[in-house]
């Protein structure tokens, strides 16, 4: 009885397996016939236009893409360089453009595009930011974006506000929006990155005041805790914990919870970045033509304007085996058609960064806000884009002065120390 | 004739286990120590000596990750021996319910410590959280357990006790098991009470227990990271920052000289610690 028993299952065992292996052959016959592209992402970014140009590149050549995800921030820069050092990375890879590019060593692991045909359509102030050692790495993954305030107009007309344009102003603003009972500021710093964002989109003043900045920054001739112009930010922060503006669980607030309040206007003003608007769109569509966008002001008379993000960018996996292909499919995405197909689906942040792609019709309004700085030639780009140095601990640097726990100054001097380890790593003169 | 006893088997036997040994222990303890010495990108490096070093003693959040490692070891650890020692000497008591109580006690072992971490960390939200919930019914105020910066450590660490209290009470019952029932007989005889039991019976017999638990808890909190990571990312701000979780913020930065030079340091550190507390406890053990 026990023998046959383990006869039964010893037949049962050499069945499933073969059924297993015969499946893997086919697999293995499927993916000979249909090419496969992959591209790695990661999962805060709004993916709605990317896959319609990717199945728009299907239509026409038959060559499938598929989307990998990955998580954001530091965890997400941590598997890409570990699958980068293994060889085992995707054909494509979306990634930041500016000072995180660097570090990725690209030379050795991207495609050169520099002789691409069609690097002449696309903006030099984008082309700087995948440039290293001449050559350039990245074409843009979807338009730019500008770092500021988004607010909730349908509140601020409820409340008789108008859009500030001094910093003064704006507290006055934030006052009278707590005294109604309302978050005045949104804080979500459970997702650290969003707290950088004040210091971020106050980069327009200190290269309106010290056009050097950024330049003598990277050669350790610059620092925050000494330039007044720079250490503004911070004290912005102070201003804003001191004067209770936030919402009281700021710091357990995340992203998404922070977009909700938003929408639905028990918060008012969220210091972020206009992709915001993509998400929104998404989740809140019906609400997304109540939020608007005005740039981080400044109590510098006569200044005010806002700090650009350009494109994140994607990039070509070098030593990957459908090199071929992946160019292929590079040009096809930033080509009219592909740009025409990307903009219906995926709204846009801002200005696209290639020429003769104009924004839809309904783009949304908060981001036709913004284009008014744009016209009127009041933005500069995010400290990010224009040097390769940046604090690796910035989150925990603007959380620490946003809650209180470190003063202005002190978080500005924590901020110069940090930024050494980054410029030492990179090998950069002057450090 | 001896001696050539000693060499029954070949020397060849060794081979296997000895190059698994090599291959992957020694061979990656000892490239970590030249890597802490460069600057490396995971494909090229530069020599810059001791640099590495220099720039990991001279980081910011340094002397907090110290102090943090330092108490969350000693507390967790000491913590763990005193409510296990508790419990394993109830549930070492005939009552009825025991086998399902150690059961119970042991539960939140089986569950991934990452689990655990997010799982209190909407227990704890400051204005959603069950806990917070649950004070505000008695019209007291719950504070922001994991925000605020006196607390957030603290609760981390009442965390990882509630997490590890299992293995300690399982170990230490098996140590009050092992105590001859003999003694305790004597004990009555000579007319000890419950307290006499414990003191001159119970704690001394269990000191072996009592040692593993410390040394295994101990070396366990200094090293500890994933229950942090996901509870707090070392934050807010830099208030819960361990050694291990700002040597992984350098790895993530891509720092991985100046990381590999941290996790020489702690590597150093632990064995500093944990080896004389090691020699100082197995001097002290007695003989059944």
């Amino acid at each position: 009885m026990k023998r046959n028993v383990l006869v039964f299952l010893l037949v049962v065992l050499i069945g499933t397996f073969a059924v297993a292996s015969g499946q893997q052959s086919s697999d293995a016959k499927m993916a000979e016939e249909e090419r496969v592209l992959t591209l790695l992402v990661d999962n805060a970014t709004s993916l709605t236009g990317m896959i319609a140009v990717a199945d728009a590149f299907e239509v026409k050549t038959g060559v499938k893409t598929e989307i990998e995800l990955r998580p954001g921030s530091a965890e997400g820069e941590n598997l890409l360089k570990t699958r980068l050092a293994t060889g085992e990375m995707s054909d494509l890879i979306y990634f930041n453009s500016g000072s995180l590019l660097p570090a990725l060593n690209p030379e050795r692991n991207f495609i050169d595009l520099t002789d691409k045909p069609y690097m002449d359509n696309i903006s030099p102030a984008y082309k700087q930011t995948v440039t290293v050692n001449g050559k350039i790495f990245g074409i843009p993954a979807s338009s730019s974006a500008a770092g500021g305030i988004l607010y909730n107009k349908r509140v601020y007309k409820e409340l008789g506000l108008k859009v500030p344009t001094t910093w003064d102003q704006f507290m006055a603003n934030s006052e009278v929006i707590k005294q109604a009972g309302k978050t005045a500021i949104i804080g979500s710093y459970k997702d650290d990155w969003t707290s950088q964002l004040i210091l971020l989109s106050d980069f327009y003043y200190v290269q309106q005041q010290v056009p050097d900045f950024a330049e003598r920054f990277t050669k350790n001739q610059a620092k925050y805790s000494t330039e007044p112009a720079a250490l503004q930010a911070f004290y912005k922060y102070e201003e804003i914990q001191k004067k209770g503006y936030m919402n009281k669980d700021y710091l357990a607030t995340t992203y998404d919870e922070a977009l909700r309040m938003l929408a639905s206007g028990d918060g008012v003003q969220y210091p972020m970045l206009t992709f915001a608007f993509a998400a929104l769109n998404d989740n809140y569509p019906d609400q997304i033509d109540d939020i608007g966008f005005f740039a981080q002001p400044d109590n510098k008379p006569g200044l005010n304007g806002a700090t650009v993000w350009l494109p994140n960018s994607i990039y070509l996996y070098k030593n990957g085996e459908n090199t071929d292909l992946a160019q292929e499919w590079a040009e096809f995405y930033v080509s009219p058609e592909g740009l025409e197909i990307y903009s219906k689906t995926n709204k846009a942040d801002g200005p696209y960064v290639v020429k003769g792609v104009e924004l839809p019709s309904d783009t949304p309004k908060g981001i036709l806000d913004l284009m008014k700085y744009f016209d009127e030639d009041r933005t500069a780009p995010a400290l990010e884009f224009i040097t390769p140095v940046k604090a690796p601990n910035s989150p925990q640097i603007c959380v620490e002065v946003g809650s209180g726990i470190s003063s202005p100054v002190d978080a500005a001097a924590k901020y110069d120390r940090d930024t050494e380890k980054q410029a030492k790593q990179l090998n950069l003169p002057g450090w | 004739m001896a001696k050539k006893q000693n060499h029954h088997y070949s020397y060849l036997f060794l081979l296997p286990a000895g190059l698994i040994f090599f291959i992957f222990f020694l061979l990656p303890a000892l490239s970590s120590f030249f890597f802490s010495l460069t600057r490396w990108n995971l494909t090229d490096w530069t020599f810059i000596g001791l640099e590495n070093f220099q720039m990991f003693f001279k980081e910011d959040s340094l002397s907090i990750g110290f102090k943090n490692t330092f108490i969350y070891a000693f507390l967790t650890c000491g913590l763990k021996v005193v409510f296990g020692l508790a419990l394993a000497v109830y549930l070492c008591s005939p009552i009825r319910t025991r086998n399902f109580m150690r059961a119970i006690v042991f539960f939140p072992n089986l569950i991934s410590t990452i689990a655990v971490g997010i799982t209190f960390n909407s227990l704890m939200h400051p204005t959603r959280g069950i806990i917070n919930t649950f004070i505000n019914t008695l019209g007291l105020n719950g504070p922001d357990w994991l925000g605020n910066v006196k607390i957030a450590l603290l609760s981390i660490i009442a965390v990882d006790v509630w997490k590890g209290v299992g293995v300690a009470t399982v170990i230490f019952i098996a140590g009050i098991m092992s105590i001859p029932e003999q003694y305790y007989e004597a004990l009555q005889i000579d007319g000890g009470g419950s307290m006499d039991r414990f003191l001159h019976i119970t704690l001394p017999l269990s000191r072996p227990a009592i040692n593993s638990v410390i040394i295994l808890a101990l070396i366990g909190g200094l090293r500890t990271f994933d229950l942090v990571w996901s509870m707090t990312r070392g934050g807010p701000g830099f208030t819960t920052d361990l050694l291990s979780s700002i040597i992984y913020k350098q790895y993530s930065s891509g720092f991985f000289g100046l990381s590999t030079a941290g996790n020489v340091i702690l590597f150093i550190m632990v064995s500093a610690i944990a080896f004389p507390v090691y020699k100082f406890l197995n001097s002290k053990e007695v003989d059944l």
